[in-house]
């Protein structure tokens, strides 16, 4: 059903756009979760929606909001904050669980672990 | 006439949004492994986040901004929890 709220034209174009722009910019996002190879690329696809394409559906959320009650509403703030606080946390947790299993599966694709090495050999070289 | 276009604009981010959402339910139903499975339910609950967040401009109501904030925060707290379960085997240590 088509339905939307009755802005001013410039603000209908604008809101209009930036909608279709992020929710064209998080589909490119999951497309490349499908079609990329490995587990590592795939992990920075979905990044294009959390960051540009949440910015602008915010934005879009803000203008209309702000001018359907005329005055400032920045509580979408809130949204953008907390998803560009988190989204590098998450997948950089997900990314090193994802190191661990295949390194502990023997997976030669992956660099090995270095610092563990480097502690293992300092360990050989003082035993006497 | 303005109203006309920005509906259509609205509707067709909904569109393209479930797809999106599509494209992320296939890759948690086909990824090879457990990672795969999880980054793909990251994707989703973001792609629904916006998806709600367009259903908000399109009624003028602020009762989806608040849907849109929970699903944030928990999304947040189940990927976490996910990729320790991945790492440890276990959640609470």
């Amino acid at each position: 059903m088509i339905q939307a709220p009755d802005l001013p034209l410039w603000a209908a174009l604008i809101v209009g756009l930036l909608v279709l722009f992020g929710a064209a910019i998080t589909l490119i996002g999951t497309l490349g979760l499908l079609r990329l190879g490995s587990f590592y690329e795939r992990v920075h696809a979905p990044t294009l929606g959390t960051t540009l394409g949440t910015g602008c559906i915010l934005i879009a959320s803000m203008i209309c909001f702000s001018v359907l009650q005329s005055r400032p509403m920045v509580h979408e703030i809130l949204i953008a904050l907390f998803v560009t606080l988190t989204t590098p946390v998450t997948l950089m947790l997900l990314a090193r669980a994802a190191l661990y299993r295949d390194r502990s599966e023997g997976e030669t694709s992956v660099p090995a672990d270095v610092t563990a090495a480097v502690a293992a050999g300092e360990a050989d070289e003082t035993r006497p | 006439m303005t109203m006309l276009i920005l509906g259509i604009a609205i509707t067709a981010a909904q569109l393209v949004l479930a797809l999106a959402m599509a494209c992320a339910a296939f890759r948690i139903l086909r990824g090879p492994r457990a990672q795969d499975r999880v980054l793909g339910l990251d994707a989703l609950y973001i792609a629904g986040m916006l998806l709600l967040l367009t259903y908000g401009i399109q009624t003028g109501r602020t009762l989806f901004f608040e849907a849109a904030l929970i699903i944030g925060l928990l999304g947040f707290a189940g990927t976490v929890a996910l990729s320790k379960f991945l790492m440890r085997g276990e959640v609470i240590e």
